[in-house]
């Protein structure tokens, strides 16, 4: 399924914050048509790189690239070509559903035609028709997060960053929304997220796994559990995040 | 007692941490005073005068002179017409003109009454009405020694300038200050503290604490306290120090009178905060409902009893409106408390009245 | 051009849907003209009489009739001796106290000059300094009448005046303070608008975390700036309408100049001031940190802008700093515009500075507004 092009690259990608390294020169490559889960325990960094590939942060030091450009240098191109859902929920609660999708389709381009034809398509996906003219701050959080996906990907991106996307939300819920990224794996697209889910985990073609800013382990889970003799994604997460310090109370 | 001590050590660090509402606490009253002492005045310093003058005579130009000799005027233009005077005025050139009539030496002399007109830029009202009587007394003057005339009769009056004999504006802004910014302090930066402790649901954790309700809201106004009394202090010095302002009352009621003042304030800042469900409309009924009225109707810069009845009505329920004529009193004029104890009542009295509702609004949200 | 006209369209949603702020945005101002225009103005209206008139003859009692014949001065005390005077003034019953001295109108009648004590409460020292010309004016005025009116029987005193002085005031010929006032408070509804909402607009996005959503969008700089400032300044701008249709209306301020002049001035030093609020906005995390600011620097520009106190009292120093300030040359312009009908020509000078200040404030801004954090 996974083509050989490479359409994330990060080479030694580093980002201090004063004498604080967050993420410690990284390297990975996602191929395109990708689900790769990128995990780590609160403060691992994750977010951090996932800020530096979108555009949001500086790097550093190090290379990266996404969707055939530079990060340092084309930061305005690759805008054009990704989709990102925050962590922090952010769609605009005081709009409706129906305005927020138009205004997201508008920033980025689309035309009044396509953009009738998108709207319409995306909130019949997401059966939100009956619900087109209500405030987000009416719905519950599991259909806002869809919708933010959807929203996420109304420009066709080549790759779409989810930073957390279920947190908080309930299982059936998360169920449903890995539908929705397997659906548009399918189709072609990347899919960068993060989580810290360990069942999601396993949905993802590839996973890595970051410690203390740099990259742990990174293999495919049945890979990666063959590694650790670990049963689920779980035990190898544990294993990677305690790792140093049961090795050192073994040798003491 | 220690958990109190240990929660109050807490509100101070929340103020200390954030040095730019620090800064701008104790930064503005500084400069609002250097502001009102040095730079805003209403003394008429050097006007710009147009002449027009279809004489030019000795006559006309000795009163010419005698207003270029005064320190209130400053002749720019000598223009040729009316219209002329209008264009200055319109371009802000000039604030007033004096226009000479025809053969103003010879009906000067004949007594036949030599024409002098004085124009104003009347869109300043109060400042026209000055320099017209300014230039008005200048001719008038003039018109005395000339003519040699004896003391003419008639009452005169003799001024006594009490309070404030050099009419300085500090005198009237450094009272109305200290009332804004312990209002500015002690209810609206408490109305938001406090609403910022419910905003983030940490006032959930303090109340099922070991606390009980009235320390949690000692505690987040203790901080307050102290620093409206540490601002009003330094107002206080920098008013004696760099304006000498007098003080002629005694400290001690001073400092009663501003406590009360303060827990008046605080009450009102809570009250505010058990209303307001987010920091936006704390800070906004803070805004609207407090700060301005003590600005605008207090006395502080406008004199109430030039508004008209309804808002000198109003002017009434502002209990800045009352403390400020205690400070004035205290500060500038030296009375006592029996001269200014209707004002404490009523200061009394809004105290209990803002205070029993506070805590009745609390315990009904506690319930 | 699309995209600008979106995020347009978005601002103008949420802000007609905010059911807190709207009020804010469209009733703060109607009470705001009411009460700032009657409030805030330095016009005496009213001055309170302590008198203790020790003659209590006819003339003393023409002079207290001259005194209270307008509206001005109220006799609020009659007091006995000066000791109840100055106590009057000290406890704030009165502003003014007189002692009309005993043989008053004899002194009068013989030529003499009876001197009458004025104590005026000099802490507003405006108000003082306003009610003793007043008072000078009107004694004037008593001596012309009741000379004059004695005159004719005793002595034939009076010379014929030289000088026949005669006073207008121009543009104002009834001195109203209201058109005066106007103006100022114009401005100050629109740098409210423009300072606080558009400052903390952009706060707020930051703080729900929507921005960062924006942030990764193409949305460029110039596309986001526009975007957010033009709400603002079309709201800015109803509202002067707004303003200029009330002031007319209520306050009869008189419209000599063109008021599409009026209108230029005001949409570019709008520039000035909504880019203000984005350069406080990008040094801002918090809207409360975002409303501290703009208040301190909203009081500034207000106290040093001419509306209350003619900048020409200031000393240098301070009148060279207001020359920095925005709402100064607004004010100088609306008044110059409106009250005196003055033409283009007569404001270009302010109109090259507002617009100079536009650019720079912006550019400033434009500038440290950034899509990525370093």
């Amino acid at each position: 399924m996974a083509e050989n092009a490479k359409v994330i690259t990060a080479d030694k990608l580093t980002k201090r914050f004063g004498a604080f390294t967050a993420v410690d020169a990284i390297s990975f490559e996602v191929g395109a048509g990708e689900i790769f889960g990128f995990l780590g325990a609160n403060g691992a960094g994750k977010t951090t790189a996932m800020r530096m590939l979108t555009g949001l942060l500086k790097p550093t030091s190090g290379r990266a690239g996404v969707a055939g450009y530079d990060v340092f240098t084309q930061s305005e191109n690759i805008k054009r070509r990704i989709g990102y859902m925050s962590q922090r929920f952010s769609l605009y609660e005081d709009l409706t559903v129906y305005e927020n999708v138009r205004f997201y389709g508008a920033v980025y381009g689309l035309r009044s035609e396509t953009l009738r034809a998108k709207i319409k398509a995306v909130l019949e996906e997401l059966d939100l028709t009956h619900a087109r003219n209500t405030l987000l701050a009416e719905l519950p959080l599991g259909w806002k997060q869809r919708l933010a996906f959807s929203t996420a990907l109304i420009h066709d991106p080549a790759i779409v960053f989810l930073d957390e996307p279920t947190g908080g939300v309930d299982p059936i819920t998360r169920r449903q929304f890995w539908e929705m990224i397997y659906e548009q794996a399918e189709r072609g697209t990347t899919i960068f997220v993060t989580t810290h889910y360990m069942d999601e985990a396993e949905y993802c073609d590839r996973v890595s796994i970051m410690v203390d800013g740099r990259i742990a382990a990174l293999d495919t889970p049945r890979g990666l559990k063959q590694t650790f003799q670990a049963e689920t994604m779980d035990d190898v997460f544990v294993r990677l995040v305690r790792g140093p310090k049961s090795s050192v109370e073994a040798g003491g | 007692m220690r958990a109190f001590a240990g929660f109050v050590r807490k509100e101070f660090r929340h103020i200390i941490r954030d040095p730019r509402t620090l800064l701008i606490l104790f930064g503005m009253p500084v400069i609002q005073l250097v502001l009102f002492g040095f730079a805003i005045s209403t003394e008429l310093r050097t006007s710009n005068l147009a002449v027009l003058d279809m004489s030019r005579d000795e006559v006309s130009g000795a009163i010419l002179d005698r207003m270029r000799d005064s320190e209130y005027f400053n002749i720019v233009e000598d223009v040729g017409s009316e219209e002329d005077i209008n264009a200055a005025m319109q371009a802000g050139r000039v604030k007033l003109g004096l226009i000479f009539g025809p053969g103003f030496a010879g009906r000067f002399s004949s007594g036949d009454g030599a024409a002098l007109r004085i124009v104003t830029d009347a869109a300043d009202p109060n400042t026209a009405r000055l320099l017209q009587s300014y230039a008005a007394a200048i001719v008038r003057q003039f018109q005395r020694e000339q003519l040699n005339a004896p003391e003419t009769p008639g009452m005169r009056i003799r001024t006594a300038l009490l309070f404030n004999p050099l009419l300085q504006s500090v005198y009237m802004f450094v009272p109305g200050l200290i009332v804004v910014v312990l209002m500015l302090v002690s209810a609206l930066m408490t109305s938001i503290a406090i609403t910022r402790e419910k905003e983030m649901g940490t006032m959930e954790v303090l109340l099922v604490s070991p606390l009980r309700p009235f320390q949690i809201i000692l505690g987040k106004v203790l901080p307050y306290l102290l620093l409206s009394c540490l601002i009003a202090a330094l107002i206080l010095v920098l008013s004696q120090t760099v304006f000498a302002l007098p003080f002629n009352g005694s400290m001690l009621l001073f400092w009663v009178e501003c406590l009360l003042f303060i827990f008046t304030s605080l009450a009102l800042g809570i009250f505010i905060s058990t209303v307001a469900r987010t920091q936006q409309v704390a800070m906004m009924v803070s805004l609207a409902g407090l700060l301005m009225p003590t600005i605008l109707l207090s006395g502080f810069i406008f004199p109430i009893e030039n508004m008209p009845l309804p808002l000198q009505v109003i002017a009434n329920i502002i209990p800045a409106r009352w403390f400020l004529e205690i400070l004035k009193g205290v500060m500038i004029k030296g009375l006592g408390i029996q001269q200014l104890w209707t004002q404490t009542a009523v200061i009394v009295f809004m105290l209990l009245l803002f205070t029993g509702l506070s805590i009745r609004k609390f315990n009904i949200r506690l319930q | 051009m699309r995209t600008i006209l979106f995020i347009i369209q978005k601002e103008f949603l949420q802000i007609f849907r905010n059911k807190q702020m709207l009020p804010i945005i469209f009733v703060m101002p109607i009470i705001q003209l009411f009460v700032l225009v009657h409030a805030a103005n330095f016009e005496i209206r009213s001055i309170r009489l302590d008198v203790n008139d020790m003659d209590r003859s006819q003339a003393s009692q023409l002079l207290q009739q001259k005194l209270v014949a307008g509206d001005l001065f109220r006799i609020v005390n009659t007091s006995a001796t000066a000791m109840e005077g100055r106590r009057s003034l000290a406890e704030a019953h009165a502003d003014v106290a007189l002692v009309i001295p005993h043989n008053f109108e004899r002194e009068l009648r013989e030529g003499k000059n009876p001197v009458v004590q004025v104590s005026v409460d000099a802490l507003n020292g405006f108000a003082a300094g306003v009610s003793q010309s007043y008072i000078a004016a009107l004694v004037q005025e008593f001596n012309a009448e009741y000379l004059a009116a004695i005159a004719a029987a005793p002595r034939g005193g009076g010379q014929a005046a030289a000088i026949d002085l005669s006073s207008s005031f121009w543009y104002n010929r009834t001195m109203e303070y209201d058109i005066f006032m106007a103006p100022g408070i114009l401005v100050v509804l629109i740098t409210m608008i423009g300072l606080f909402l558009a400052g903390m607009n952009i706060v707020k996005e930051k703080e729900s975390g929507t921005i960062e959503q924006l942030n990764v969008t193409p949305i460029n700089r110039v596309q986001f700036i526009a975007g957010k400032l033009l709400p603002f300044w079309l709201l800015a701008l109803g509202e002067l309408s707004f303003g200029m249709v009330f002031v007319k209306l209520v306050f009869d301020v008189p419209f000599l100049g063109s008021i599409a002049l009026v209108f230029a001035a005001a949409a570019i030093y709008l520039v000035v001031i909504l880019s203000l609020g984005l350069l406080i906005s990008t040094v801002t995390e918090t809207q409360q940190q975002a409303m501290f600011i703009a208040w301190f620097i909203m009081v500034i520009f207000i106290l040093m802008s001419g509306m209350f106190t003619p900048i020409e009292s200031m000393p240098d120093w301070a009148q060279s700093i207001s020359r920095g300030n925005p709402v100064a040359y607004l004010i100088e312009i609306i008044r110059r515009v409106l009250l005196k009908g003055a033409a283009a020509g007569d404001i270009a000078q302010q109109l090259w500075v507002l617009s100079g200040m536009a650019g720079g404030v912006l550019l400033l801004a434009g500038l440290r507004q950034r899509k990525s954090t370093a």
